[in-house]
């Protein structure tokens, strides 16, 4: 009986405060940075594409609704030669990103990507691939790896040194 | 049995192991990197270090290396202690100084070994802030590809290149933290068993080359246990797919036939599944491929149906490189005395001999690992190396076995191998090398000679009358062979485990007799002799067990007009006889139905081709050549129209309204009728394990399970995902569902163990420490002679083929690339092919070294370069075997050289 008195007291005063509903989509409700919406595949500061093809950002999706295929440009540096994410399977949990060691796989505060034909939710590289840096603007995978690339060669990333001279008997 | 104590509990293990192999052997995660079952210890990378205490009240302990000191009686370790986790630590980070942020994109990442010992071992963070270490790569070649900055000096490459597998120009450059393990310039590398650089290293220096055009990570592939087909010694592999395309091939171990290797042919054979050649559709052809026309699967089997209206005018040729159960139902189809082998004349011939040899006894065909533990072998005739390559790596540890029996003199335990090596250097080991020609077996022989194959035959026999005059007569030798022979003969009686090796590299089954008649002398005196066979391809025997006629009377059957019709499984008749009797039969052969996955010179011919699967989307059985029926799962399903051969004669036997073969439909039925009707082949009834856990539909995954992008990988063609395709014939499944902890050992499609993501998860998988498998290897004998004493000996044969003037007798020479037929379809193993050639020994060459000669043999004018091999018998001349542009030989054969040439228009 006490309970139910409450409730209905509860209800009333619910009545005169302000709705939380907004009248979507003519507004639109303030989200955090770091709200996690569609994806995107970044560039690095030099413009190149960010995902090395690596495979990890597939192995950790719950739903396993990353595809890819890595290739190499004629320089050895790595690259998805296709890439699709499944968005009619995706749950947005964002393990992707978290698993990601180039930056490149990031979400974003967008979400309104809904489509009568459920086929229009698979994107492709094309759909995913951005033209900038995203939230990270300085990381460059391949200026720390020591994989040589066109334009960095051996010894070139940060923290190296020179090649080693296997000729010399020099300490 | 010895007792030892860990973290003060009590286990009994085998003696004679070091305290690595027992805590592995155990069940324990200890971290190594130097150490490899097959290589031994070394001690060199300081990983696997433990505690031992010197009794129950010894508390402060000593660290020592677990693969260098010996799990003796009593001996007291820990491996959780602090200062041995500490010092473990410090290990793997003072390894991972150097080494580059390479992970993501490393091709061993994932299934990476130093990965998996770095979590293990916890190290998590660099805390090194000096520059690393660079180093160049070398271009090594077509097969693996080098990345020097991820080395950590373990040693394990040049160990097994060089004191393993005899190779020489990979080593250990320069000095101090500069080492480098690379060829002295790029350049391919030379051994034959290169590609095993990539299971041997435990980092990403040496990677798969062929994998990396197609690169994918080990979780992502789908596999099943499979059987090489490259040639006839049947090792066990993983073939990896991903997306409808076969990536890779890795070793699958196997006790008693490969071990843990592979050689290169098939390592990097497996591209001729992905070739453009392959033929993926029913065509119908008037005469050339041009005018083909596809076809719909209904349309090829009517139009079948009346090619094979009169079933007394069908004759089927089967093949060596199909599977047990396809050449079966065409056996079926066309009916025993209509079916033909599909051999050349003179494997026909000596396979006839070896099969004989095997199922008579008494002496037992050989296994591989048999062979390394030979203590004196005999190889007559054969190149070894190139015919049947793995048997050469083992006749290589044939110095280890025998310093192994040496060192018990010594005090050195067995897996020590700096020190067993020692020992080994002091003698070569007893293998004697008798070929056409030089070999990369002769640095490892005790003693080689090259004679033509009919003196080869004479040497043989001279041995077995040097054995025992009383039972063999001397045949007429010069004053060396019999020396030769004398020295040999003391060897091979010495000998606790005498080995005989013979095949049909060079035509001659009287080769193979005179090798049995040693064998089987050596078993009769008492001494644990084997023989061991080497047959060309991955069913060499199994079709040569099933009997069938000969070629040249399948010729006969169409020419004299016995038969109109015939069916071709999976061969390539220019590759078994003369050009010019094939063209006559499929000239005169009203209709010639050809089975086939690849485009051939003889599908080009056919009336009707039906696209046939490789051994990678059918599954069936194959014989190697110590008569071990193993059986080959489908790694992935069949496409469109292509159909497991047997799969397409059972539809043909439908269509043709025979009776029987509508209960063909699973591959179980058709082999319960296979055994049924021929006995020999009793044991291929129970190959497939059955799966001891309950899983749907008592099925194993093919996919591991972290296999990823199962709803996007077919997203673009439609986002509903397709119900993963089922598979009768196998006790797997293609899909990730169902639990595969610690499958059958037949049905191993991946090694994996918690923490143990690369291949060294095998430890996990074996009943010890390089022993069996858990469980027992897969695959049975067929064939384990009778013990009897009515031994009746071969005769040696009259066979002089003296070659006239100018005239040089033929000799087949062998290469592991460009032999084979399928492995050519590799663009690795095509660049690493020789150009056809001519072979002659400097002092009977008319012109110089690469020059162009012209030839006639068997009839055909030729202009080829000449190559002088000196070493080659006189009289003989050499010419590549099977490769592209060289006419098939039919031995024995004549060569005559028409003098200097010119390449004609
Ligand atoms: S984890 Fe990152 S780098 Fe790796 S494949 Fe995914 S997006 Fe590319
Ligand atoms: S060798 Fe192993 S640890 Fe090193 S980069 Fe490759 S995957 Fe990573
Ligand atoms: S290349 Fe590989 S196997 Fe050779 S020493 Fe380096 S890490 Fe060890
Ligand atoms: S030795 Fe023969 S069976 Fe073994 S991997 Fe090489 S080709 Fe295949
Ligand atoms: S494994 Fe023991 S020192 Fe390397």
């Amino acid at each position: 009986m006490l309970s139910n008195i409450r409730t209905i007291w509860e209800i009333l005063r619910h009545s005169f405060r302000r709705p939380e509903t907004i009248q979507y989509p003519e507004q639109k409700p303030y989200l955090a940075p770091r709200f996690r919406g569609r994806i995107i595949l970044s560039r690095d500061p030099d413009g190149e594409e960010r995902c090395v093809a690596c495979y990890l950002c597939a192995a950790a999706c719950p739903v396993d609704c990353i595809a890819l295929q890595a290739t190499e440009d004629g320089y050895g540096r790595r690259y998805p030669a296709f890439f699709r994410i499944n968005f009619s399977r995706c749950i947005l949990c964002g393990f992707c990103e978290e698993a990601c060691p180039t930056l490149a796989i990031q979400l974003t505060p967008d979400y309104e990507m809904c489509e009568y034909d459920r086929q229009n939710l698979v994107y492709e590289k094309e759909d995913l691939l951005i033209s900038g840096p995203g939230k990270y603007p300085d990381y460059n995978f391949y200026r720390v790896a020591g994989l040589a690339i066109a334009g960095k060669d051996k010894g070139e990333a940060e923290n190296e040194s020179e090649p080693v001279d296997t000729h010399t008997l020099l300490p | 049995m010895v007792t030892i104590y860990i973290e003060g509990k009590a286990y009994k293990i085998k003696q004679g192991q070091n305290l690595l192999q027992a805590c592995l052997g155990l069940g324990f995660d200890l971290p190594y990197f130097c150490w490899h079952p097959a290589l031994g210890s070394v001690g060199a990378c300081r990983q696997c270090a433990v505690k031992r205490f010197k009794d129950e009240n010894d508390t402060r302990g000593e660290i020592v290396m677990a693969c260098m000191t010996p799990a003796d009686d009593g001996t007291r370790i820990s491996i959780n202690d602090p200062e041995a986790v500490q010092f473990r630590a410090s290990v793997i980070e003072w390894l991972m100084i150097n080494h580059p942020h390479d992970c993501p994109v490393c091709d061993e990442g994932g299934e990476c070994h130093l990965q998996d010992m770095t979590v293990m071992t916890g190290h998590n963070y660099r805390h090194s802030r000096f520059p690393k270490r660079t180093h160049r790569n070398q271009d090594l070649g077509p097969f693996i590809n080098h990345e020097m900055n991820r080395c950590i000096q373990c040693y394990r490459c040049v160990r097994f290149y060089r004191d393993y597998a005899g190779g020489s120009d990979l080593n250990a450059l320069a000095s101090h933290d500069h080492v480098y393990f690379g060829r002295f310039q790029s350049g391919p590398l030379e051994s034959e068993f290169s590609g095993n650089l990539v299971e041997i290293c435990p980092t990403g220096v040496f990677t798969d080359k062929s994998l990396k055009s197609h690169f994918t990570r080990k979780w992502d592939l789908q596999t099943a246990p499979s059987v090489c087909v490259h040639c006839g010694l049947g090792c066990n592999t993983i073939p990896g797919e991903r997306y409808d395309e076969l990536r890779r091939i890795r070793n699958r171990y196997h006790h008693q036939v490969n071990g843990y290797f592979l050689c290169d042919r098939g390592r990097y054979g497996y591209e001729f599944v992905n070739s453009t050649q392959r033929i993926r559709h029913p065509l119908r052809q008037a005469g050339s491929r041009e005018e083909a026309k596809l076809m719909m699967e209904t349309e090829a089997l009517e139009l079948a149906a009346a090619m094979l209206a009169d079933p007394g005018k069908v004759i089927g040729i089967g093949s060596p490189r199909a599977f047990l159960e396809s050449n079966f139902a065409l056996r079926a189809l066309v009916g025993p005395e209509r079916f033909h082998a599909g051999l050349s004349d003179s494997d026909f011939k000596c396979l006839g001999t070896g099969c004989n040899i095997l199922q008579r006894g008494p002496v037992p065909a050989a296994t591989l690992q048999g062979v390394a533990l030979a203590d004196a072998a005999f190889v007559l005739g054969e190149d070894v190396t190139q015919t049947a390559p793995l048997m050469a790596l083992n006749l290589r540890q044939m110095r280890y076995g025998k310093s192994v029996r040496i060192v018990s003199d010594f005090q050195v335990p067995e897996w020590h191998d700096a020190g067993v090596r020692e020992i080994g250097q002091l003698q070569s080991p007893a293998l004697f090398n008798a070929t056409p020609y030089p070999t990369r077996l002769d640095d490892e022989a005790m003693r080689t000679v090259y004679a033509a194959p009919h003196d080869l035959v004479r040497l043989g026999f001279a041995v077995l009358a040097a054995l025992d005059a009383s039972v063999f007569p001397m045949p007429d030798v010069n004053d060396a062979m019999q020396a030769l022979a004398n020295e040999i003969a003391q060897a091979l009686l010495k000998a606790e485990r005498p080995l005989l090796v013979a095949g049909t590299g060079c035509g001659n089954p009287a080769l193979i007799e005179a090798a049995a008649n040693m064998a089987w002398y050596l078993g009769r005196k008492g001494s644990a002799a084997a023989f061991a066979l080497c047959v060309p391809e991955c069913n060499s025997l199994g079709l040569r067990l099933m009997g069938g006629l000969d070629l040249n009377s399948a010729f006969q059957a169409i020419d004299e007009g016995r038969a109109d019709t015939v069916v071709i499984l999976e061969n390539d008749l220019y590759r078994r006889a003369d050009a010019q009797a094939v063209d006559a039969m499929l000239q005169k052969a009203r209709n010639i139905i050809v089975i086939d996955h690849q485009q051939t010179a003889t599908s080009e011919k056919a009336h009707l081709v039906l696209p046939a699967a490789t051994f990678a989307e059918a599954t069936g059985t194959l014989i190697n050549n110590e008569g071990r029926a193993q059986r080959g799962y489908a790694v992935m399903p069949p496409k469109g129209a292509v159909r497991a051969g047997w799969r397409w004669l059972q539809m043909l036997m439908k269509a043709a309204g025979h009776a029987g073969a509508s209960s063909w439909l699973r591959l179980e039925n058709l082999t319960a009728d296979l055994v049924k009707d021929m006995p020999v082949f009793q044991p291929v009834a129970g190959l497939d394990p059955k799966p001891a856990m309950p899983t749907p539909g008592g099925k194993l995954p093919r996919q591991s399970h972290r296999y990823t992008g199962r709803t996007a990988m077919h997203a673009d063609i439609d986002v509903s995902e397709p119900k993963p395709p089922a598979d009768e014939d196998a006790p797997l499944a293609f899909s990730m569902e169902g639990y595969d902890g610690r499958p059958p050992a037949g049905l191993i499609s991946r090694v994996w163990a918690p923490g143990w993501n690369s291949e060294q998860s095998l430890n996990k998988f074996q009943s010890e420490i390089g022993g069996p498998l858990r469980g027992g290897d897969p695959g049975r004998r067929l064939i384990e002679p009778p013990a009897s004493d009515d031994i009746r000996y071969f005769a040696m044969p009259e066979q002089e083929i003296l070659p006239g003037a100018d005239e040089y007798l033929l000799v087949p020479i062998h290469h592991i690339f460009g032999s084979e037929e399928l492995s050519m379809a590799s663009p690795g193993v095509a660049r690493q092919a020789p150009q056809p050639y001519l072979a002659l020994r400097p002092e009977d060459a008319p012109v110089g070294d690469g020059e162009q000669v012209r030839l006639l043999v068997s009839g055909k004018s030729l202009v080829l370069p000449l190559k002088l091999l000196p070493g080659m018998p006189e009289r003989t001349a050499g010419l590549p075997d099977g490769l592209p542009g060289v006419p098939k030989m039919v031995l024995p054969a004549v060569v005559k050289i028409l003098g200097k040439g010119s390449i004609e228009k």
